[in-house]
C-alpha cells in the first residue's frame, strides 16, 4: 500500500487549502476525497515510501505497510518530526520496539540566509571560475585553476 | 481544450527543476539577478522542499575534497572518476565541479546541515570523498536557501510549483522557453525566457524493475524522476553524450537500502552463499580490464561483475557480512563496558543509514526480523538507470570552463549545452561523474552564473511562435480529448482499443528495455539483433504513443512522462548498438562484442534532428585536462 490513511485521524486538513501530504508528496500521490474530507494515496504502487506524507501530517493520519509483494507483514516503521530532530520507533514483525533519535538541523526553520555569512564574494559576472560567497565559502584564498 | 486557461510568463532565466541542481542554480542565479535586475523563475513539478532525488534525505554527502584543509587536489578527484569510468569522462568538467563542490558542503552546514564531527572538529569520512551527515532534512534546509535567495529579488524572483514542464520552445538555434501544464488546476503555461536550465533530473522505471507489484515504486532512484531532462534537451537538439552508460547499483535487495556505510565505514565482506569473496576469488578477471581493473578503487561496474559472476554460476545470494563488519569494530574496543557502548553506537549509525535515505530498508529489516549484528543480510544489483551523477555518465554534452576547457570542449559559456541559452547540470549533464548530491547543487551554481552572464551578453526576448504553442498545447492535452472522445466506446475505463492508459504503456516500454536491451531478466546482456529488435519494438511504441489516454491531470503527468521515458530509452538502445565493445561489463556486455577495444576509448554522442525526425551518432575524443 505504502503510505496509507487512518480514517479515524484524518481531518482532511480543513483548516488549509489543500492537505499537508498533498502539499509535499513528490510524486503527486496524496489526493483528498471531498465527500468524506479524507486524503488517501491515489496510485500506491508508485509510493518511494520516502515518509514525507508521513512526516508533515498533522494528525499523525499518515501511515506506511510495507509494500505486499515482499515485505511480510507485522512490522511498522514510525517518525516524528520537531524542529530540530527525529524519533523513530522501529517495530519488529517479532514485537520487539528499538527507537532511535537523530539531529535532523542546527539552524531554526526558515532561517536558511543564502550567503551562509560568508559574505558575497564571486568576483564579477565575467569571471567564470568565482562562485558567489567564494573563495570564502571554500576556506582557500582563491578558487583552483590549472596550472 | 477550452476550458484549459493559458498562463504566459515571461522572464529572464528560466529554471527546470527542483532537486539539488536547481536548489543550488537559484541561490547563484538570484545573486546575480539581483546585481543585473534580471528576473528568475523556477518551475517544479512538485514541491521544492522535497521534490528531486534527494527528496526522503540521504545519510551521506559523497563528493567532499578537503581542498582547503589540503587533504585532496582537483588532480586527484579526476583521476579517481575517470578510473571508476573505465576511461571515459570530461576531466574539464569533473574539475569544475570539484573546484567548487566543498563550497557548497560548507554552504550546507551553515544553513543548517548537521555534518558529523569527530574530537578535533573535523568531517567524520565514509571513505576519502565521502562525509558523514544526519540528512533526513538535507533536502528541505537546501530548497530553504533557494527560495529565500528568490524572495530576496521580491517580484523579480518567481516559484512555480506542481508545474509539469514537457517541450521546449525554440528561435531558431536559441531556446526561448517552455511549455507544460498545471497537475492540479486546468493550466497550460508558456514560458518565455532569455535562457533556460534544464535541471529536471535521470530516468527511472525505463527499465522493469525487480518488484513489479505494490513494490513498483520501490526503485533505488525516485520513480518520479522520468527522463524530463534528455527528453527536453534532445528534442531542443541539444548533443548527448554517454547515453549508454546507464548505473546499476548493487545495493541491499529489494529494500536498496546504501550499501556505502557498510563497505566504507564499516569495513564490512561482500561474500557469496558458499562463503566465497567474490572480489578475491575472481581477482584474474580484473586483468582482463587493464589499467582499470587492476588500480584502486576498482571500478564500481567490475565490483558488480565479478558479483553478477557469482550470481549466474549458480553461487548467490551475495550477503553483506554485517554481522562480521560489526564485531570486528567492536572487538578493538578495551573492554566489555566499552564493546558494549560502542556496539549501541554502532546499531543507532547502522539503523540511521537506512532511516535518513532509505525508510523502506528499515521497514524490510524490521518485517524479517534483521539484527545486522546477528545476521547477513543480502545485497543485489539493482535494475539500470540514467543519471549524470553517481557511476552513471548520460547526460548533455555541455561546455567547460574557459580557463581549463580544451578548445574542442569550449563554446562560450560553461555547462551550456550545444543549443544556445539552453544550460544543464546534476543529472542533466553528462560524462562528469561522481557528482552526488553536493556536486549537482555545484554544478547548478556553476550553470546558473554562467547562464546569467549569456542573459547580459544577449539580452534580447527571442521570439516565441504563437503557432507552435497553440500546437503542443493541443498535442499535450490531446490524451485528456481522446479519452473524454472515446470512453463511452467500453464498460473499462483502462480497457478500449482507441487508446492505451500510461501505466500499460510504460509496462510495454520496460518489457522491451529488459528483455532486448540488456535489463535483469536478460542477465544484463544484449547484442545487435537484440538492439535491433528493441529499436523495431520502441518504434510500434511510438507510434502508440499519440494513442495515449488520460482521465484526468494526474494521468496526463503520467502520459508524458512515460514519453520521455521512451525517448531516453531509445538515446540508450542507440548508443549501445553504436558502441561496439564491452567497457563496462557490470552495468552491461555486447555478447557479440564482449572485449573493450582501444578505438572505442572515445565518447558516444548522439543527436536528434525534430525538423528531419533523425538521429546522428557522434564519437568524440577524450581529451585529457594535463
Amino acid at each position: 500500500m505504502p503510505s496509507f490513511v487512518n480514517p479515524e485521524k484524518c481531518d482532511g486538513c480543513k483548516a488549509l487549502d489543500k492537505t499537508a501530504c498533498q502539499y509535499i508528496c513528490p510524486n503527486d500521490l496524496m489526493v483528498l476525497n471531498k465527500d468524506i474530507m479524507k486524503a488517501y494515496n491515489q496510485e500506491p504502487e508508485m509510493c518511494w515510501e520516502c515518509y514525507n506524507c508521513v512526516k508533515i501530517c498533522p494528525t499523525q493520519a499518515v501511515e506506511v505497510r510495507g509494500y505486499a509483494d515482499f515485505v511480510p507483514m507485522g512490522a511498522a516503521v514510525t517518525p516524528m518530526r520537531s524542529t530540530d530532530s527525529i524519533m523513530w520507533t522501529v517495530k519488529f514483525r517479532s514485537g520487539q520496539i528499538k527507537r532511535f533519535k537523530f539531529p535532523i538541523r542546527t539552524t531554526a526553520e526558515g532561517q536558511a540566509k543564502p550567503d551562509g555569512d560568508f559574505g558575497e564574494g564571486g568576483g564579477d559576472i565575467k569571471d567564470c571560475t568565482t562562485l558567489f560567497t567564494e573563495p570564502a565559502s571554500l576556506n582557500m584564498d582563491a578558487v583552483w585553476t590549472k596550472k | 481544450m477550452e476550458n484549459m486557461e493559458t498562463v504566459e510568463v515571461t522572464t529572464d532565466l528560466l529554471i527546470l527543476g527542483g532537486g539539488m541542481s536547481a536548489s543550488g542554480a537559484t541561490v547563484e542565479a538570484a545573486h546575480w539577478a539581483k546585481k543585473n535586475n534580471l528576473k528568475v523563475t523556477v518551475v517544479d513539478k512538485a514541491a521544492m522542499e522535497r521534490s528531486g532525488a534527494v527528496a526522503m534525505g540521504l545519510s551521506a554527502i559523497n563528493q567532499y575534497l578537503g581542498l582547503g584543509a589540503g587533504d585532496n587536489t582537483v588532480e586527484d578527484y579526476i583521476n579517481y572518476v575517470k578510473q571508476d569510468l573505465m576511461g571515459v569522462a570530461r576531466d574539464d568538467l569533473v574539475a569544475s565541479i570539484a573546484r567548487h563542490v566543498d563550497s557548497s558542503v560548507h554552504l550546507f552546514e551553515k544553513w543548517g546541515l548537521p555534518i558529523w564531527k569527530d574530537s578535533d572538529g573535523k568531517y567524520v569520512h565514509e571513505g576519502r570523498w565521502q562525509i558523514m551527515i544526519n540528512g533526513e532534512s538535507y533536502k528541505a534546509i537546501v530548497a530553504e536557501a533557494g527560495k529565500n535567495a528568490l524572495a530576496e529579488l521580491g517580484d523579480n524572483g518567481e516559484l512555480y510549483e506542481r508545474v509539469f514542464v514537457v517541450e521546449p520552445l525554440m528561435d531558431g538555434d536559441r531556446i526561448s522557453g517552455a511549455v507544460g501544464f498545471s497537475v492540479r488546476e486546468n493550466k497550460f503555461y508558456v514560458f518565455k525566457a532569455k535562457a533556460v536550465m534544464a535541471l529536471m533530473g535521470g530516468a527511472v522505471h525505463v527499465f522493469r524493475p525487480r518488484s513489479t507489484g505494490e513494490g513498483l515504486g520501490r526503485a533505488w532512484y525516485p520513480p518520479w524522476n522520468s527522463g524530463s531532462s534528455l527528453y527536453f534537451t534532445l528534442k531542443a537538439g541539444a548533443e548527448q553524450t554517454c547515453q549508454e552508460v546507464r548505473f546499476i547499483p548493487v545495493r541491499f535487495k529489494d529494500g536498496y537500502g546504501p550499501v556505502g556505510a557498510w563497505f566504507l565505514l564499516f569495513k564490512s565482506r561482500a561474500t557469496n552463499a558458499m562463503g566465497g569473496e567474490y572480489m578475491v576469488e575472481r581477482k584474474d578477471e580484473l586483468e582482463k580490464w587493464k589499467p582499470y581493473g587492476t588500480v584502486k578503487p576498482i571500478p564500481a561496474n567490475l565490483r558488480n561483475w565479478l558479483g553478477m559472476m557469482d550470481v549466474m554460476e549458480g553461487l548467490g545470494p551475495i550477503y553483506m557480512r554485517t554481522e562480521e563488519a560489526i564485531q570486528k569494530i567492536a572487538d578493538q574496543e578495551p573492554d566489555e563496558k566499552a564493546f558494549k557502548k560502542r556496539m549501541k553506537e554502532l546499531e543507532s549509525e547502522a539503523w540511521e543509514d537506512f532511516l535518513d535515505m532509505t525508510i523502506s530498508q528499515a521497514l524490510l529489516w524490521a518485517a524479517t526480523d534483521v539484527q545486522p549484528e546477528e545476521k547477513s543480510s543480502e545485497i543485489a544489483a539493482a535494475e539500470p538507470y540514467f543519471i549524470g551523477s553517481h557511476s552513471g555518465a548520460s547526460g548533455a554534452w555541455v561546455s567547460g570552463p574557459e580557463d581549463l576547457a580544451p578548445k574542442d570542449y569550449f563554446w562560450g559559456y560553461e555547462h551550456m549545452s550545444t543549443v544556445k541559452g539552453l544550460f544543464c547540470a546534476g543529472d542533466a549533464s553528462g560524462a562528469s561523474s561522481h557528482k552526488f548530491s553536493s556536486g549537482s547543487h555545484a554544478e547548478g551554481r556553476i550553470a546558473a552564473k554562467s547562464a546569467i552572464r549569456f542573459i547580459l551578453d544577449n539580452n534580447d526576448q527571442p521570439n516565441v511562435d504563437g503557432a507552435e504553442v497553440e500546437k503542443w498545447k493541443e498535442k499535450l492535452y490531446a490524451p485528456i480529448k481522446l479519452f473524454e472522445d472515446t470512453k463511452d466506446q467500453s464498460s473499462d475505463p483502462d480497457i478500449n482499443p482507441n487508446f492505451i492508459k500510461p501505466k500499460q504503456f510504460m509496462f510495454r516500454l520496460q518489457k522491451i528495455m529488459d528483455e532486448y536491451a540488456a535489463g535483469v531478466n536478460a542477465q544484463f546482456t544484449t547484442n545487435k539483433p537484440c538492439l535491433d529488435r528493441a529499436l523495431e519494438l520502441i518504434n510500434w511504441l511510438k507510434e502508440d504513443s499519440e494513442k495515449l489516454a488520460a482521465e484526468d491531470l494526474h494521468e496526463l503527468m503520467r502520459c508524458w512522462e512515460n514519453v520521455q521515458r521512451m525517448w531516453q530509452a531509445e538515446a540508450h538502445v542507440r548508443t549501445i548498438l553504436f558502441r561496439e565493445e564491452t567497457r563496462w561489463p557490470g552495468y552491461y556486455r555486447r555478447a557479440d562484442f564482449p572485449e573493450m577495444k582501444d578505438d572505442w576509448k572515445v565518447f558516444a554522442n548522439c543527436k536528434y534532428d525534430a525538423g528531419k525526425d533523425e538521429w546522428e551518432m557522434i564519437k568524440r575524443d577524450i581529451i585529457e585536462l594535463t
